[in-house]
């Protein structure tokens, strides 16, 4: 059966090895794959800054790009969130395209979501050795309900002990723009959440997000912590962490 | 000053960190997940659908109930007043004042009455206004507005208060709460027992009974009510409810909401003045109903923030607003519900930056009793901003070139490769950005990580398609590929 990934584009320029370890899972999962080449950014940034035309415009594109695909899977709460939650209010005005954004939407999985749902997969392959603490990203977790499905899959990773950090739930301070409107909000979020992960005493913090990823990395770093690790739940349940 | 000055201040401020951290890790939310738990969450759940139905169903007829509300109040002997605006609310109560020789009001707790500026009004006219809810009082000494609409004072320590305390009530320092409490209505009861008028604020306005509800804990909004000769209720035009049974609904939410109570201490209704059976109560009672903006959002695409029934949730819960406190946000009211209310009722031009001034986590709109979308209406406050041309042309033209790359994959696959190998050099040998450029607000307290490849996916994926090399040789770990990005 055909499956879209929609890469999204913080995976595609920053980290792709993400992409490659949830097309491997869909792989292994059985199903075909297509990429399509000409994908580029699900229109979030505009939309959330108030450009309804520029996210209206990227929308489109993304609504064609996956027409033909039975399944779209994407490795990312907050882009899988913007087809799921806001594509139709996007086109809320627009009845035809109303239509094709709401086919869009019921066809559109968060990875985990996809992989627990859809994919029903029993077991998982990789092995991780050690704790782990679960943010739950905000758009992934409230716009979509991504909570239980990255854990269930984390409990079948042969090795991986995962412990609840204190307030897993609570936004880690990226928002998108927010970052770099209100950088010094953002990081005194950031350290909370650092804070948070460190108390755990988990040795990684795994997400589903690229932008939480960024964020906390960035200040585990900064505060001094270089070993605390961030991953990708795409990449520990590829087993392609190790390095 | 703007959000963001202010914000910087408050990080800055390590007295109202503390007090932050404290109100955090003892306050409203864990008693709200407490209450929410005893209710039963799913039961919960269908209480806020209601909720939000009654409130939309006020709404939706605000004028029919507000003239049914007026006509019941007036049956029972109470006065009911019209201010369209701010200044007209002030002149209203200064005008009562006068007309009954005012010299002292006691308050009750009222946020209209601080969206109007009512204290400052009836200085200018010779009429004392004493604060008698406990935050108000102690702010109304500090000679500070509110920092949170229901604990208005928790900005402030103890240590704060017992300063403040020792300097204006010429009495030796307490430190203890329960004796400077006492202290405070010590000198609050002079204040109860000699004042000629009461203003309370009102949470709801029951259109069937034509009566005012406030919902209280310490119970000076009972004397406000009922001790002084004339009683004002001055509150919004929108808090208005059909019924009492609707009241009986939104009452269960709010107190569970706001403080995670089943029922707060004090549930006082007012219908009318003192009648002739009544032992107690005002001689006059007068409704000051103000629209100070309200009406212009009826009917449009902001009217669900007028369900809001002011329990403090959407701030307890908002990491800025727990990381920031409600000053920064400049105006009467704080946090998320403040950050739609503020450009709604000053202008969206004299509040540009508080529809940014949040992740759009969601956390308020989960804990929100009636359901406000709350993200949604910051998002369509932006939204205008763009449209009124009221954004930074750099911020609109970074936007727009953005989504213009985007839409032509060729020209975005080349921009993206520069850029990433771009990033990847300035990350170094770490990995990790000191200083981003046109970034430098996310590198003052973070690095910015760097691309661990020097390929975007699209690139590797078109490789591995050509036969280049097997996917299961991509892993940024391995040795191959690291040679390649060296080079």
């Amino acid at each position: 059966m055909r499956v879209g990934l929609f890469v999204t584009c913080l995976v595609d320029l920053m980290r792709p090895s993400i992409g490659l370890a949830a097309l491997k899972l869909l792989e292994d999962a059985g199903y075909e794959v297509t990429v399509p080449a000409a994908q580029t950014c699900c229109g979030q940034p505009g939309w959330n800054s108030g450009d309804r035309k520029g996210a209206r415009a990227l929308a489109e594109r993304v609504i064609s790009q996956f027409e033909e695909c039975r399944y779209v899977v994407v490795p990312s709460g907050s882009c899988a969130g913007m087809i799921r939650a806001h594509f139709p209010e996007v086109f809320a005005s627009e009845p035809a395209m109303l239509a094709k954004a709401r086919r869009l939407a019921a066809r559109t999985y968060e990875l985990t979501e996809f992989l627990t749902k859809i994919a029903k997969r029993a077991s998982v392959s990789a092995t991780f050795d050690g704790t782990v603490t679960y943010h739950d990203s905000c758009s992934g977790l409230r716009e979509i309900g991504v909570k239980a499905q990255p854990r269930q899959l984390l409990a079948k990773v042969a090795g991986l002990k995962l412990v609840e950090m204190e307030e897993c739930e609570t936004c880690c301070g990226f928002g998108g723009t927010f970052s770099i409107k209100y950088g010094d909000i953002s990081s005194a979020m950031a350290e909370k959440k650092c804070a948070n992960i460190e108390a755990s005493g988990a040795r990684a913090v795994v997400l589903g997000d690229l932008g939480c990823m960024l964020n906390i990395e960035g200040r585990l770093r900064r505060r001094g912590d270089a070993k605390t690790r961030v991953l990708h739940v795409a990449e520990v349940l590829a087993g392609t962490t190790e390095g | 000053m703007h959000f963001k000055a202010r914000s910087g201040e408050a990080l800055a401020d390590a007295t109202l960190q503390a007090n932050l951290r404290k109100f955090q890790s003892t306050g409203f939310t864990a008693l709200r997940a407490n209450a929410v738990a005893e209710f039963g969450p799913e039961l919960f759940e269908k209480l806020r659908g209601e909720g939000a139905a009654i409130r939309d169903r006020s709404l939706d007829s605000m004028d029919a109930w507000l003239e049914r509300f007026e006509a019941e109040a007036v049956r029972r002997g109470a006065t009911v007043l019209f201010a369209e605006t701010r200044a007209e609310a002030c002149e209203l109560l200064v005008e009562i004042c006068r007309r009954h020789g005012v010299r002292k009001a006691i308050k009750s707790k009222s946020m209209l009455s601080e969206e109007a500026g009512v204290n400052e009004a009836l200085a200018a006219n010779g009429v004392t206004p004493i604060e008698t809810d406990l935050g108000e009082y102690i702010l109304q000494l500090a000679g500070e507005p509110p920092s949170h609409i229901i604990a208005p004072a928790l900005h402030k320590s103890k240590e704060d208060v017992a300063d403040l305390f020792e300097a204006h009530h010429h009495a030796p320092r307490k430190d203890d709460i329960p004796r400077m409490t006492r202290e405070a209505r010590e000198m609050l009861r002079e204040h109860f027992l000699s004042a000629d008028l009461g203003i309370s604020g009102g949470n709801f306005l029951i259109a069937e009974t034509g009566s005012g509800v406030i919902v209280t804990n310490e119970g000076n909004g009972r004397m406000v009510t009922t001790l002084p000769r004339v009683h004002v209720c001055i509150t919004g035009i929108e808090k208005v409810l059909p019924t009492l049974e609707d009241f009986s609904t939104l009452l269960r939410l709010l107190t569970r909401s706001a403080t995670g109570q089943a029922i707060s201490n004090y549930v006082s209704l007012f219908t009318g003045p003192r009648g002739r059976q009544d032992r107690d109560g005002p001689e006059h009672m007068v409704f000051i109903l103000v629209d100070a903006g309200r009406t212009n959002l009826v009917g449009g695409d902001m009217q669900e923030m007028l369900r809001c029934i002011r329990c403090g949730a959407c701030m307890n819960h908002c990491p800025v607003y727990r990381a920031v406190g409600g000053h920064s946000y400049g105006w009467v009211y704080p946090g998320p519900m403040g950050s739609v209310l503020t450009p709604s009722y000053v202008g969206l031009e004299n509040a540009l930056d508080l529809p940014h001034a949040a992740t759009l986590c969601g956390a308020c709109s989960v804990a929100c009793p009636v359901k406000i979308p709350l993200p949604e209406l910051l998002r369509k406050l932006r939204e205008k901003q763009v449209d009124r041309g009221l954004r930074p042309w750099r911020e609109v033209a970074a936007l727009r070139l953005w989504a213009w790359t985007a839409q032509r994959p060729r020209l975005y696959a080349l921009a993206t490769a520069i850029a990433v190998r771009f990033l990847r050099f300035l990350g170094g040998r770490d990995g990790m950005i000191g200083m981003l450029p046109f970034g430098g607000e996310w590198t003052r307290g973070r690095f910015f990580p760097a691309p661990k490849s020097g390929r975007t996916f699209r690139s590797l994926y078109a490789a591995r398609n050509r036969g280049q090399t097997p996917v299961s040789l991509l892993s940024h770990n391995q040795p191959a590929l690291r040679k390649r990005n060296q080079r």
